[in-house]
């Protein structure tokens, strides 16, 4: 076995786990494999501007290529500000690996210059972490951390390696030699196979639930359901994460289910007969009121991860298993027996589903004297609809909402949005780490104002590394989000809501060397999206929206799918005392 | 100001208090939890209880097998069966768990609990703290002219018993080590 030193260890078992770049940040404790990083080139470094940058990027790259994320901090500090990337991560079953610097073993207990309980701190919010004592087991701990991450449900790890241990000399372990009995089962069990296979040919008022799992379970994933959705010709709805499994252009598509999902998708989930759950975890942004969640269907659910089952949600027909294999063998189950579905009940349901359609819920007031958010959104998408390379993150709010209305996915991997923790600043550092990974790709970035301040410090990045991501900014000056909740439920009073001190965001750009771009006629809004398009580099495009506009359709807090809002002249005292508890 | 158009027979709880799909009986389960005996793994278990706020009775951690650094956690809790398939499946996604087993379902097992009492007091009550230790096969550890410590073996539900009877003789101080069990039988 080779000798060599802890930092040494820590690249090289990152080479021979195929990564290419790593997203960082230096400082006392890393020291060493800073060192290690300045005197090789298979690595690539990039000096973010803020540790939950480094984490965020590194959910970007990994979110867009299906691998796993790596990023590296120092102790204490460094450590706890990777913290908010690691629970987004969790939430949204990312891969990542996060390496932190930890003061020397012997130092660790004293209250150290920048020392933290970095595993105490991070075990609620990583799949699993570690602390190495011992520079013999770096190795192995490092490539056991990368098993970790990608087996089984995917999500965040973190490898806190003290200062002595990147130091001292040990053995390196290969990733071949590594061993672990974590070992999680993909296949799914037969009988819950067969059984959901009998119900789909008997199902009257089908509908596929998919969500983030599709999309981690890999690409091939995606493609045996587009495959099973065509041949049975269910109709198909999906989550926030998992956006993008089924094409948007597909004509089984209904959009996206849940709080601002569309009227037709929450009607359909409601009043189904069979509910077939692929990778989604029944999030309370999906179901609304549990005890009047889709009241008369039997429901299936397949999940990788046996705790996702039976938590919220009561299942029929429970699979455990990965997506892909368990697509598999249902499509082989159901065309054993004889490829059957119910094609008169079926007909029957989309005609329903057509009713459900022409409300036309994402329909919206047009003005030409103030840009519409939606119709910002519309002719970005219009305009860049046609570009297969376009990667599409978000910040956290109504722009978020509204970005997943009215922008269509065709492919998984391109959209990149923070689902489970909803963290703000999420998006702009995503979108560096998906124009990393993707050099040549068009990278938006449909953020608040508020959301984007964030992690604004983060164009320091972007122009360094000249990457032309494009921060597309729909700026109503508000909190938007905030401010409608309470509009609907705190009396109109406006709380904290607003920012009296934007900054003037074409001169921010140009203070980083970006582009800015100001539009606030809806006149311009085309002509001024192609420059943004065009411009070779990093732009920031303050687009001055409507400021009070309210994001329908929505699902009240404590309400049932069927109890949707579709726009303003239904909102006034909607939500009861009960339900403004909810969030 | 248009009213709200809720369907009919629409009822307006709260999303999260109802769920009548579950069952509400509380049940009382221990769990068998096999780990691998490494720096923060009793912290794992413990923060998933806290975390997600499942009940803890009684917990007892100790490494039984040495040579493959393996330690068995017991756990006694409560709650729903929902709750209950709940936390096996959590704990069974702790990386460090290796095998989760709830000995209340996997058929018949044996619970035991140790438990130590001092007890003070003179003449009479001496007597009498001698003599119901005698009943429940107590022994002394330890005594002096105005103290004994008696060490208790048996069920959680015995040891209660036990210390209700102490308690007006003169229990001062009690220290339980918590439920170890083990299935019945060759399996």
């Amino acid at each position: 076995m080779a000798q060599m030193t802890g930092a040494k260890m820590v690249v090289q078992a990152l080479k021979d786990q195929g990564v290419d770049v790593v997203f960082g940040y230096p400082g006392g404790a890393v020291l060493p494999i800073y060192d290690e990083i300045f005197q090789q080139n298979g690595i690539r470094h990039i000096l973010v501007r803020h540790e939950q940058g480094a984490v965020h990027a590194a959910e970007g790259y990994a979110r867009s290529t299906g691998k796993v994320g790596v990023a590296l901090v120092t102790s204490g500090p460094g450590a706890t500000n990777a913290v908010t990337g690691l629970t987004d991560a969790l939430m949204d079953s990312i891969p990542i690996v996060v390496f932190t610097g930890q003061v020397p073993t012997f130092m660790i207990g004293s209250d150290a210059f920048q020392e933290a309980d970095t595993v105490g701190i991070t075990r609620p919010c990583t799949k699993h972490n570690w602390l190495v004592k011992e520079t013999d087991a770096l190795a192995h701990t490092i490539h056991e951390a990368f098993h970790v991450a990608r087996s089984g449900r995917p999500g965040p790890v973190l490898v806190d390696i003290p200062k002595d241990v990147q130091f001292a000399t040990g053995a390196y372990t290969t990733p071949r030699q590594m061993k672990s009995h974590y070992q999680p089962a993909v296949k799914g069990a037969i009988e819950g196979i067969t059984d959901l296979v009998a119900a789909m040919e008997k199902a009257k008022k089908p509908v596929f639930y998919t969500g983030g799992g599709v999309i981690n379970s890999g690409p091939a994933a995606s493609q045996l359901l587009r495959e099973l959705v065509e041949a049975t010709g269910f109709p198909i709805t999906s989550t926030l994460m998992g956006l993008g499994a089924y094409p948007a252009s597909g004509d089984k598509w209904l959009g996206m289910l849940g709080m601002h999902g569309l009227y037709e998708a929450n009607m359909a989930m409601h009043d189904c007969d069979l509910m077939i759950n692929i990778g989604a975890r029944f999030d309370d942004r999906i179901t609304g009121r549990i005890d009047a969640f889709s009241p008369k269907s039997k429901k299936a659910h397949i999940d990788i991860d046996p705790s996702s089952i039976n938590k919220v949600i009561q299942t029929d027909i429970p699979i455990v298993g990965d997506v892909g294999h368990v697509l598999e063998d249902i499509l082989k189950v159901w065309k054993a027996r004889g490829r059957k579905t119910d094609k008169e009940a079926l007909a029957s349901w989309w005609a329903r589903i057509d009713g459900w359609r022409k409300v036309d819920c994402l329909s919206y007031t047009p003005s030409e004297k103030t840009i519409k958010p939606q119709y910002a959104l519309e002719r970005l998408e219009a305009l860049t609809r046609d570009r297969t390379d376009r990667f599409i993150c978000t910040e956290v709010g109504q722009h978020q909402m509204w970005a997943a209305q009215f922008m269509g996915f065709e492919e998984p991997n391109h959209w990149m949005t923070s689902g489970g923790l909803g963290t703000m600043g999420y998006g702009f550092p995503a979108s560096i780490g998906v124009q990393l990974a993707h050099p040549e790709a068009l990278v938006i970035n449909v953020a608040g104002e508020a959301s984007w301040l964030m992690n604004m410090q983060e164009m320091g990045t972007a122009v360094q590394y000249r990457l032309p991501v494009k921060q597309f900014i729909l700026n109503n000056e508000r909190l938007g989000m905030v401010r409608q909740w309470q509009e609907l439920l705190h009396g109109e009073r406006y709380s904290s809501s607003w920012s009296e001190a934007l900054p003037d965001f074409v001169k921010l750009a140009e203070a980083f060397g970006a582009k800015g771009i100001l539009c606030t006629d809806p006149a311009d809004l085309d002509d001024a999206i192609l420059e943004m398009l065009t411009h070779d580099g990093p732009v920031i495009f303050d687009c001055l929206v409507e400021k009070h506009e309210n994001c329908f359709p929505m699902i009240p807090s404590g309400k049932a799918h069927n109890e949707m809002l579709l726009g303003a002249a239904e909102t006034q005292g909607v939500i009861d005392a009960k339900g403004s508890v909810l969030v | 100001m248009s009213p709200l158009k809720i369907k009919k027979g629409s009822t307006s709880h709260s999303a999260y208090n109802l769920r009548p799909t579950f069952s509400d009986t509380q049940e009382r389960h221990t769990l068998a939890v096999l780990v691998e005996n490494e720096p923060g793994v009793l912290a794992r278990v413990i923060g998933l209880f806290s975390g997600r706020g499942y009940n803890i009775e009684s917990l007892t951690v100790a490494e039984v097998d040495h040579t493959g650094h393996t330690s068995r956690i017991t756990i006694v809790t409560t709650g729903t069966p929902q709750v209950i398939n709940q936390i096996t499946a959590q704990l069974g996604r702790i990386v460090s768990v290796h095998e989760v087993h709830d000995l209340t379902v996997e058929g018949r097992s044996v619970e035991r609990e140790l438990a130590l009492f001092k007890v003070t007091g003179r003449g009479e009550d001496r007597v009498e703290a001698l003599r119901l230790a005698d009943v429940f096969r107590a022994n002394v550890v330890d005594s002096t002219l105005e103290s004994f410590v008696f060490e208790i073996t048996g069920t959680p539900e015995k040891i209660d018993a036990f210390a209700d009877l102490m308690r007006p003789i003169g229990l001062v101080e009690m220290a339980r080590t918590g439920v170890a069990a083990l299935s019945r039988g060759a399996a």
